[in-house]
């Protein structure tokens, strides 16, 4: 025997310490791998988290206001036109004076003018309007803070607290008033209850809340019932053959077209050939519908796959017609899988933006609206759109709208899992 | 009478239709002697004349609301005093300020043209007539219709075998508008891009290295020569994609291999979902979170490390909070691969002694390889299709560059700039967009084509 040569057990062993070390070298980067998704979805979450959560809540100031006949300039309180062009501002900012008389010089009451949201005139429009009587009395209100003034009172306790375009004595003003509970942050109402405005502290996102709302409910009528016909039929009655074949390719490249394109289709079909509006909801449905088909019909085709075919020819040595299978036995069965697909479905249409924009669902829009044929904007486009504005109160609400988006993306996931949970079958 | 009233009086009308048939299906087959007489049950006899009241009236309906608002339109145009002076331009405002006074006539106080005001009175008295012709067309064909059907009710009527039929061609129908779908799409794009190739030829599109889509509308000219050259886009695109994928195929693919290799399966329940969670949030959320943080950040970082002109909307940015979206894609399909692996190649190479790791790389990854390539082409297309990302934290100018902290622009940006906003649809700037749009979705077309018949003949393999 030849002692020089090394036998096969000890190349073995001399390498096993390197072959271990790969192993758990490999391992590690698969942990750091799972380990980096999840830190980014915990940086994404916290980091949306901490600038939105002030978007909630807002400034309010007390002013005790006098709605002076002279001052307002009515002397009619039943005239319409009077009530709409009276000087609710000056009665404003009279109310400031009072709260600061020694600000004397014009600039600086200026600068005091601008501790108040202009919607604090709306407001006592507002309040005229719904109670003529008011008019002479003396009402002691909270009206909005300019949103700067609300911005730097959010951060005045942080390490660089934001300044932006106020001077030493407007932060004085904010910081008397602070500390006399004459401001005070409260629960930010106006964030749910207006539509988009130019002014961050005036803007909300009802409208958009609503636009999707109506946008859903058009993309749900029309794509359901359409995705389950086709898929009964593409599971039931589609013959083998090049056509059912070339169907389903097309269904499952529909599936991976990015959906800019679905707005092209959009603004060239519905917008350019048939002169339908732009920015309504109903176009903006029946974009979505198109774009999510594809993920209903899949899913709904997994969901009667699912059903066992010994309950269909059950049904049929009953003496069923193959439509009464289908209606009375097949379809029920398949509604849990079926459900859950529609809500993702609609999730994936809820969320999504750019096919909106290109059928100008992106436009600037204070109304909220009131019908399908409404001008409207949804959640995601009003995201878009304020994220590009410079104020920093902006960011805040559109970190605040983002939450509220994901809210309602959990929410239906939840249900979706749940209904899955709850109702799927084991066969 | 408005579209919601005519659609529920025709609702309604079905509905009495659907009652009456049935009651005489009844009727009939009690003079019989019971109704074991009947060929079907009574409900399919109700559901055919239902069916024979509401079909035709909605395809009048529906064909008549496509040609009604251009008839009418045809009708005023002709009626303007000078029309055939104007151009196709101008005839649009005309039109426009037609319509807006006569949806209220109170609100434009300018309007002055007395043809205007008159074209306006006469459009309003068109559309009350087009209403009425309409509501008494689409009704009297649904009872006509609904008539004949309940006259023919009898009991050798087979009711049940006639609306199974229109049951099933309805069926037929909707797996049609899938195909119906694409046909838009192809013919949309196509058409409006063909348009655009008329103006502009192809070569200087799909060669030209300058894409400057303003300056041709600002000259006059029709298309200055090499404004609309799209290399930089796809540069841009590539480049942006490239990223996404440098961050999402190493990060999505390990994830896979870890969960399903190594990972018991409590841990596998609970990071699983929460990966997924990354591709349930909307592109819009990562828009914003790539503009806002990851820019800012990534731009102090290489300005302290060192880098100088690093811009605030590099492409590295967007790119890698795009390939953090595609992470989830890439390591489910990746993962349905690997469990698509049988475990006998597996028990094979640890019976020659293979640690674990060893089988996975030379085993099991290319056993599965073209499943993965078929998921990575997947992920390629959609991270060429991803327009938000790009929109809000990528640029709009058109750097032909490879540094990735530069800005650069992306056909789905382009795309988007081009069309949002009012503008004229037949300028060639409004055309590129379909032109991009045309390239963009054969492309993905392609990519998709390709990676779906790989996965499915690879699935085919081990089945």
């Amino acid at each position: 025997m030849n002692s020089n040569k090394p036998s096969t057990i000890d190349l073995v062993n001399r390498n096993l310490q390197k072959r271990y070390r790969a192993e758990k070298r490999f391992q590690i980067f698969g942990i750091a791998s799972i380990g980096f998704g999840l830190l980014c979805l915990l940086v994404l979450f916290t980091d949306i988290v901490s600038k939105g959560a002030g978007a909630f809540t807002s400034h309010y100031i007390q002013l005790t206001v006098n709605l002076d006949p002279d001052d307002l300039d009515i002397t009619d309180i039943t005239d319409e036109s009077q009530l709409a062009l009276a000087d609710y501002q000056g009665v404003v900012r009279k109310a400031l004076r009072d709260k600061f008389p020694d600000v004397k010089k014009r600039g600086d009451r200026r600068k005091l003018y601008g501790l108040v949201s202009n919607s604090a005139g709306f407001r006592l429009q507002e309040i005229l309007k719904n109670d003529p009587e008011k008019l002479g009395e003396q009402l002691t209100l909270w009206v909005l803070a300019d949103d700067d003034i609300d911005t730097y009172a959010k951060s005045k306790n942080d390490a660089e607290p934001f300044t932006g375009r106020l001077n030493d004595k407007q932060i004085g003003w904010v910081n008397t008033l602070l500390d006399s509970g004459e401001m005070q942050s409260r629960f930010n109402r106006v964030l749910f209850t207006s539509g988009d405005s130019r002014e961050p502290e005036m803007a909300g996102i009802r409208g958009a809340l609503l636009g999707s709302l109506y946008t859903l409910l058009v993309t749900l009528v029309l794509s359901f019932p359409i995705g389950v016909a086709a898929a009964v039929y593409l599971e039931e009655y589609a013959p083998k053959n090049k056509f059912t074949d070339f169907i389903e390719v097309n269904i499952n490249n529909l599936a991976a077209v990015p959906s800019i394109i679905y707005g092209l289709l959009g603004l060239a079909i519905f917008i350019n050939f048939f002169g339908m509006p732009r920015s309504i909801p109903l176009v903006g449905g029946l974009v979505l519908t198109l774009m999510t088909l594809p993920t209903i019909i899949i899913s709904s085709r997994a969901a009667i796959k699912s059903v066992p075919p010994s309950i269909r020819q059950a049904a049929l040595g009953l003496g069923a017609s193959k439509m009464q299978v289908i209606l009375h036995h097949v379809l029920p069965l398949a509604m849990p899988g079926m459900l859950t697909g529609a809500i993702i479905g609609m999730a994936q249409a809820l969320g999504e933006t750019a096919p909106l924009l290109m059928i100008g669902m992106v436009a600037f829009i204070v109304d909220i609206p009131q019908s399908i044929m409404d001008p409207a904007t949804v959640l995601p486009v009003q995201i878009y759109l304020w994220s590009d504005s410079p104020e920093r109160a902006f960011t805040e609400r559109t970190s605040g709208a983002i939450i509220v988006l994901l809210a309602f993306l959990i929410l239906m996931n939840t249900i979706a899992v749940l209904l899955r949970r709850r109702l799927e079958r084991r066969w | 009478m408005n579209l919601t009233t005519l659609l529920l009086t025709l609702v309604a009308l079905s509905a009495a239709i659907f009652y009456t048939s049935r009651r005489r299906s009844l009727s009939k087959a009690k003079a019989l002697g019971g109704q074991h007489h009947l060929n079907s049950l009574p409900l399919y006899y109700g559901m055919m004349a239902c069916l024979w009241c509401a079909l035709p009236a909605i395809s009048v309906l529906v064909i008549w609301s496509i040609f009604d608002g251009v008839i009418i339109e045809r009708i005023i145009v002709q009626s303007l005093p000078n029309s055939s002076e104007l151009t196709s331009s101008e005839l649009g405002l005309l039109i426009n300020s037609i319509q807006n006074y006569a949806a209220n006539p109170g609100s434009l106080t300018e309007v002055s043209d007395p043809a205007i005001i008159q074209a306006a009175e006469r459009l309003v008295d068109l559309n009350r007539v087009n209403a009425m012709a309409r509501a008494l067309l689409v009704l009297i064909f649904g009872v006509i219709f609904g008539a004949i059907a309940w006259t023919r009710v009898s009991p050798e009527l087979r009711a049940r075998q006639f609306v199974e039929k229109v049951f099933q061609s309805l069926l037929l129908l909707s797996s049609f508008v899938a195909v119906l779908v694409t046909v838009g799409i192809v013919f949309s794009v196509l058409f409006e891009s063909l348009r655009f190739f008329s103006v502009i030829p192809v070569t200087d599109f799909v060669f030209g290295t300058h894409w400057s889509p303003q300056t041709a509308i600002h000259d006059g000219q029709v298309g200055g020569s090499g404004s609309f050259g799209a290399v930089p886009l796809f540069a841009g695109t590539l480049l942006i994609s490239a990223i996404a994928m440098l961050v999402a195929v190493p990060t999505g693919l390990m994830s896979a291999i870890y969960l399903s290799e190594y990972a018991d399966r409590r841990v596998r329940a609970i990071v699983k979902p929460m990966l997924e969670v990354l591709a349930g949030i909307p592109t819009v959320v990562y828009g914003f979170f790539a503009a806002l943080t990851v820019a800012p950040t990534i731009r102090s970082f290489l300005e302290g490390v060192g880098f100088e002109n690093v811009s605030s909307e590099s492409a590295l940015a967007a790119g890698g909070v795009m390939g953090i979206m595609i992470i989830p894609f890439v390591s489910s399909l990746s993962d349905d691969v690997i469990n698509a692996v049988p475990n006998s190649l597996r028990d094979g190479s640890y019976g020659l002694g293979a640690t674990k790791s060893e089988t996975i790389k030379k085993v099991v990854i290319p056993a599965a390889l073209p499943g993965i390539v078929g998921g990575i082409l997947l992920a390629v297309s959609r991270a060429i299709g991803e327009t938000m990302i790009v929109v809000m934290a990528a640029g709009l100018a058109a750097n032909l560059t490879a540094n990735p902290l530069e800005s650069v622009t992306t056909v789905t940006v382009q795309i988007v700039t081009l069309l949002v906003g009012d503008q004229e649809f037949d300028s060639p700037k409004t055309l590129a967009a379909f032109a991009l749009g045309l390239v963009l979705f054969l492309v993905t077309l392609t990519l998709n084509f390709i990676a779906l018949h790989v996965v499915k003949k690879y699935r085919e393999q081990y089945e």
